[in-house]
């Protein structure tokens, strides 16, 4: 990576738009029930609410109580109830029993449902057949995009994964079509698009069909965004299991962000109350430290503390003018600054208490063995310790996914001893997982005989035709090889090594895992962004087997403008933290700005738990 | 909006997209070219019998239908647009040409079809160059739109109107061709939404079988179903579905999933107990009778251990008091308990520890983890002992365990065990640096001394020396070796 040619990173665009426009349109939906009203909301839509909005918008705009949609009855008196939610059948239902119970007691309210961000049909055969049907009003919120931060953008659809992965769901494609548009609108038009997996081919499909429809004459438009990469989560599963090794992403595993906000606890504040902290580039302590390595975090979190301290020794000696100007300019800022940064110490020291806790490094150890292909039978049998120990569930569902998409599936003999295993260390119901994971191809058993990979993958070489892919389309839902190890190779995601990786200087992406594994999604994307296109990576792609697009836009590309080394990286099922640091890196590598539209920032755990099954 | 029918004309006359140019409504305009794609692109969905397929859905309709939504949403957007607000005359300037559309980008999602303006202040500023312009040819969008008037929409438009959040009528698709045809535009236009609409209506309007029939050669459709089918509970419809398809294993695990939503023990045992039979693959039938046995078990144990505890007669329970129930727990959950209640119990109880290796067949490394745990946590330091003491045929004793004893020292240092207990199994963890940090890290001074002099390391001894308290026995015994070493080095040589 040659950092000579280093060049300014362009700033990304302002992304407030996005948020300004959904609040906008939520108002204008208030204003169509006009009068006092109870306002019910989904769970899984109050903190991105929150970013958007806060409680005094929505009373200027006459919502008297909030209520979540839960599963218990609604106590409102309100002869207006407004519920805003997803588009979900098990919702339906549930407004549905409170109008029928009004009807019952002969009560007459007003009833509106604001979808977010889109009615589905399934919702309005619900509501039909529960007879409520007409007594209800429906809208929609247009929310697609929620801004979490300068860089990312996240649609907050962690459901997205589970729908179209293992459920094999188009629903949430026209989603993303109209957020591509919305975003090509305000920061296209796009020059270039790249794309990776059935999914992005159907989005990027289905949006240039929107576009073509509305014909918006982007002339004169100058563009902030010039390519976008649309890659499919099942590319690169590998990755989003790894433990994560960058300070944001250990937060993330430990603590859960929840849409850009982490909430600390006592262990954290060491103080008695929870404390809710928005994570973002305006944090100054985060922001430089949320890339680094966790080993690297403790020297600068140090360092800062050491400046913080010196800048307060400067009130000794200080006459009185110089002290009153201390106090009215500095002291608030540094303040704040030691606010955060007691806060991201507090955290870090909590979270190398988890760690050690948990053998972090003997699990570290054997993932880095899984990812190159070394001792693995000393890795499975420390999963096996890991599951005999109860330790965590979802950890060990974790290492096995990881152990089978490395070695292209377990080996008839593992899979049942581990299965069997876990379900006693577990519990029974998760058979249902354990199928719910073989349909995915996350964890699956290798068939018989099935290391004739060399004849198979030469039959596979014959079989290209449409035909083939029409095979393929039939068993879309089924599990499909990983092929990982040869993919490693071919792109040498495993560094060599001599001595040791320099973790606070890392030279490439693979610092996000400790130097020993280059996160294959983003070298995908920075394969095809060198090379502009797919050409010389077919090797790659028929081990992938991927269905890949490379295609210019309507509009002209203008070489060296900031747009066209600003990339949109477009995550289907959701990006990770270390991915995030990983393209970051790189685009402060290579002089290019990558925004991450995601349909929700995601982590091994997320993925691992939308596997279970759950009671209805 | 008056030329439209000019307009039309030449169109059909001259049958090129490009030769179209009605400037009102953006909807029409791309519904001619996606009609045109369609019938081009028909025959990649269908290849079998295109020839029938083309007559069927498209013979005369394209043309009909079309002209005719131009007309009926040309006439009633002029109409509604009179009733409309005046602030609109003022934000959209090129309001009297009807503005050559135009893009609705954006926004057209945000405010489909509202007759009412948004602030339209806020939006502008929000915009700042796309501004009003952009949008304000959406907002006259005629609230009529969204009824359909029309039943003569092709398959493609259908699809195409429902995509963007319109209210379509289906029911002139009344031939299983067209209905085919209609679901194969579905799943061609990628939305999941609208492809679970037509499935509705084709679940309403088919008899099972023959949707079945169809959607076992459209894999797409048949995941919408399915999807479908468990979202809105239709247990009976979906096994029905999977059963025809022939898919046993799956209906075997969607009815054992029934088992989650039964809150009573008893049911739920009974439940479980139906589903033995189930098709199940062989290694999960054994599964699913080891659930049915352990629930059964872990009925009669709360049951016993409840009336022991509010008896209050057995010491264990009263010392402690249990946090919670054991119903619907793990196996080794279970085993735990009953190695912290029940450890001493004869095999043929059901609570006790042996019995239920035996019947689940616990591997020995499971069984002792777990036991271990348990044994630790009360303090029972003999049991600890005697779980990993073994006596070979001369009588001696012998300490082996089928986990690593690092393992155990770990386990047992949990448990605050003392060091006494803790440095016994320090000395046993055979790999000599593991067994160094870990005696360092737990103050197990006789094993790092040991170990040392076994390594012969003069060096780290007399290193260690300072670690030990002065004057203490560990400081005693090193000296002893050091002075021994000596002596031994010198005769030695």
């Amino acid at each position: 990576m040659a950092s000579t040619a280093r060049r300014d990173v362009p700033e990304p665009p302002d992304f407030g738009i996005l948020k300004r426009l959904a609040r906008d349109q939520l108002i204008y939906l208030l204003e169509q029930l006009p009068g006092r009203k109870d306002l019910f909301i989904e769970a899984d839509l109050m903190s991105p609410l929150d970013r958007i909005a806060n409680v005094s918008i929505l009373k200027q705009h006459e919502v008297d109580k909030l209520y979540k949609v839960e599963s218990r009855p609604a106590l409102s008196t309100s002869d207006q109830l407004c519920f805003l939610v997803r588009p979900r059948v098990k919702t339906m239902k549930y407004i549905a029993d409170i109008v029928n119970a009004d009807k019952m007691s002969g009560r007459s309210r007003k009833y509106k449902i604001i979808f977010s961000p889109q009615k589905f049909y399934a919702c309005e055969m619900v509501l039909e057949e529960e007879g409520v049907f007409g007594d209800v009003t429906c809208d929609e919120w247009s929310f697609y995009l929620l801004p979490l931060d300068e860089d990312i953008i996240s649609m907050e659809l962690p459901e997205f994964f589970r729908d179209y992965f293992l459920e094999g769901d188009h629903r949430w494609i026209n989603s993303v079509a109209r957020a591509l548009q919305l975003l090509n609108s305000l920061y296209g038009p796009f020059s270039r698009a790249y794309g990776i997996g059935r999914c992005a081919k159907m989005c990027y499909e289905l949006w240039r069909e929107l576009e073509e429809e509305s014909e918006g004459d982007s002339q004169g438009r100058k563009p902030e965004i010039g390519n976008i990469f649309l890659m499919d989560r099942d590319t690169d599963y590998v990755t989003a299991l790894c433990s994560q090794m960058v300070y944001e992403g250990l937060v993330d595993d430990t603590f859960r962000i929840k849409c850009g906000s982490v909430d600390f606890g006592p262990e954290v504040t060491s103080s008695d109350k929870s404390i809710k902290v928005l994570l973002n580039a305006q944090d100054k302590v985060f922001s430089q430290i949320r890339n680094e390595h966790f080993s690297s975090v403790f020297g600068f979190l140090s360092q800062k503390s050491r400046n913080l301290q010196a800048q307060y020794d400067r009130r000794r000696g200080m006459d009185i003018k110089q002290m009153k100007n201390f106090v009215s300019q500095e002291l608030k800022g540094l303040k704040q600054e030691h606010r955060l940064l007691s806060l991201h110490i507090g955290a870090c020291e909590s979270i190398m208490k988890k760690k050690t806790k948990q053998d972090f490094q003997e699990m570290i150890k054997a993932e880095h063995s899984l990812l190159e292909g070394f001792d693995i039978r000393e890795s499975t049998s420390f999963i096996e310790e890991h599951i005999d120990r109860q330790v965590s569930p979802i950890e060990s569902l974790r290492l096995m996914c990881l152990l089978s998409i490395t070695e292209n599936g377990l080996n008839p003999k593992d899979y049942r001893s581990l299965k069997t295993q876990y379900l006693q260390s577990y519990g029974p119901e998760h058979l249902l997982t354990f199928h719910n994971l073989k349909r995915i191809g996350l964890l699956t058993e290798q068939a018989a005989g099935e290391t004739l990979t060399a004849v198979e993958s030469r039959v596979s070489k014959l079989v290209t035709d449409r035909a083939a892919g029409k095979i393929t389309d039939a068993f879309n839902s089924l599990a499909r090889k990983s092929n990982f190890r040869a993919i490693s190779k071919k792109l040498g995601l495993i560094p060599r090594l001599d001595g040791e990786y320099d973790l606070k200087m890392p030279r490439d992406m693979a610092y996000v895992f400790s130097g020993a594994y280059t996160p294959l999604s983003c070298k995908i994307i920075e394969q095809v962004l060198e090379r502009r296109g797919w050409q010389g990576l077919e090797e790659v792609l028929r081990l992938l087997n991927g269905t890949e697009f490379s295609e210019a836009g309507a509009a002209e590309a203008s070489p060296g403008r900031d747009s066209q080394r600003t990339v949109l990286a477009v995550f289907l099922g959701g990006c990770t933290c270390s991915e995030m640091a990983a393209l970051r890196f790189l685009g402060r590598e290579r002089g290019c700005r990558f925004i991450f539209l995601t349909t929700a920032v995601t982590s091994s755990g997320r993925l691992m738990e939308a596997m279970a099954e759950t009671r209805a | 909006m008056s030329r439209s029918r000019a307009d039309e004309e030449e169109y059909w006359h001259s049958s090129k997209c490009r030769a179209f140019t009605f400037d009102d409504e953006d909807d029409e305009l791309c519904q001619l070219k996606e009609s045109k794609r369609a019938v081009n692109s028909l025959r990649d969905i269908v290849d079998d019998d295109e020839d029938e397929l083309e007559k069927v859905s498209w013979s005369g309709e394209p043309v009909g239908s079309i002209s005719w939504s131009i007309k009926e949403t040309a006439s009633s957007s002029t109409s509604s647009l009179e009733g409309r607000d005046s602030s609109l005359q003022k934000g959209s300037s090129s309001n009297a040409a009807l503005p050559k559309q135009v893009s609705s980008y954006s926004l057209s999602s945000l405010f489909k079809g509202r007759n009412k303006l948004p602030s339209l202040q806020s939006l502008s500023d929000a915009l700042s160059d796309t501004g009003v312009k952009n949008y304000a040819p959406e907002l006259r969008r005629p609230k009529a739109e969204y009824k359909d008037y029309s039943s003569d929409w092709s398959p493609k438009d259908t699809v195409r109107r429902m995509q963007r959040g319109k209210v379509c009528s289906l029911e002139r698709f009344r031939s299983l061709q067209d209905k085919l045809v209609l679901l194969d535009e579905a799943v061609a236009g990628h939305d999941g939404n609208v492809i679970t609409a037509v499935l509705i209506f084709l679940k309403r309007t088919l008899r099972r079988e023959i949707l079945f029939r169809e959607l076992e050669e459209r894999q797409v459709a048949l995941c919408h179903l399915i999807h479908f089918l468990k979202e809105t509970g239709e247990q009976k419809m979906l096994l029905d579905l999977l059963r025809f398809l022939d898919r046993t294993e799956e209906v075997a695990l969607s009815q054992y999933r029934e088992h989650l939503n039964i809150q009573d023990v008893e049911k739920r045992r009974e439940f479980l107990k139906g589903c033995i039979g189930l098709p199940f693959s062989p290694e999960d039938i054994s599964h699913i009778q080891d659930h049915y046995t352990l629930l059964e078990r872990q009925i009669i144990i709360e049951a016993n251990d409840r009336h022991l505890e509010t008896a209050g007669q057995s010491e264990i329970f009263r010392k402690y008091p249990r946090k919670a129930s054991i119903l619907n727990m793990p196996l080794v959950t279970t085993l735990f308990y009953s190695c912290f209640y029940h450890y001493t119990e004869a095999e043929g109880t059901f609570s006790s520890p042996t019995n239920l290796k035996k019947t689940f067949k616990i591997p020995d490394k499971q069984y002792v983890l777990t036991a271990l745990a348990a044994r630790a946590k009360l303090r029972a330091w003999e049991d600890v002992d005697a779980l990993f003491t073994t006596k070979n045929w001369l009588g001696y004793t012998k300490k082996k365990a089928p986990i690593g004893f690092h393992r155990v020292v770990e386990i047992l240092q949990r448990n605050n065990a003392p060091v006494q207990v803790l440095q016994e199994y320090v000395r046993l963890v055979e790999d000599v640096e593991t067994r160094l940090n870990l005696a360092t890290k737990y103050k197990c001074h006789d094993v790092v001394i040991d170990t040392y002099r076994d390594l012969k390391d003069r060096i780290q001894l007399m290193a260690y020396k300072c670690k030990v308290e002065r004057g203490s026995a560990e400081e005693e015994k090193i000296n002893s070796i050091l002075n021994n070493t000596v002596r031994n080095t010198c005769f030695l040589l």
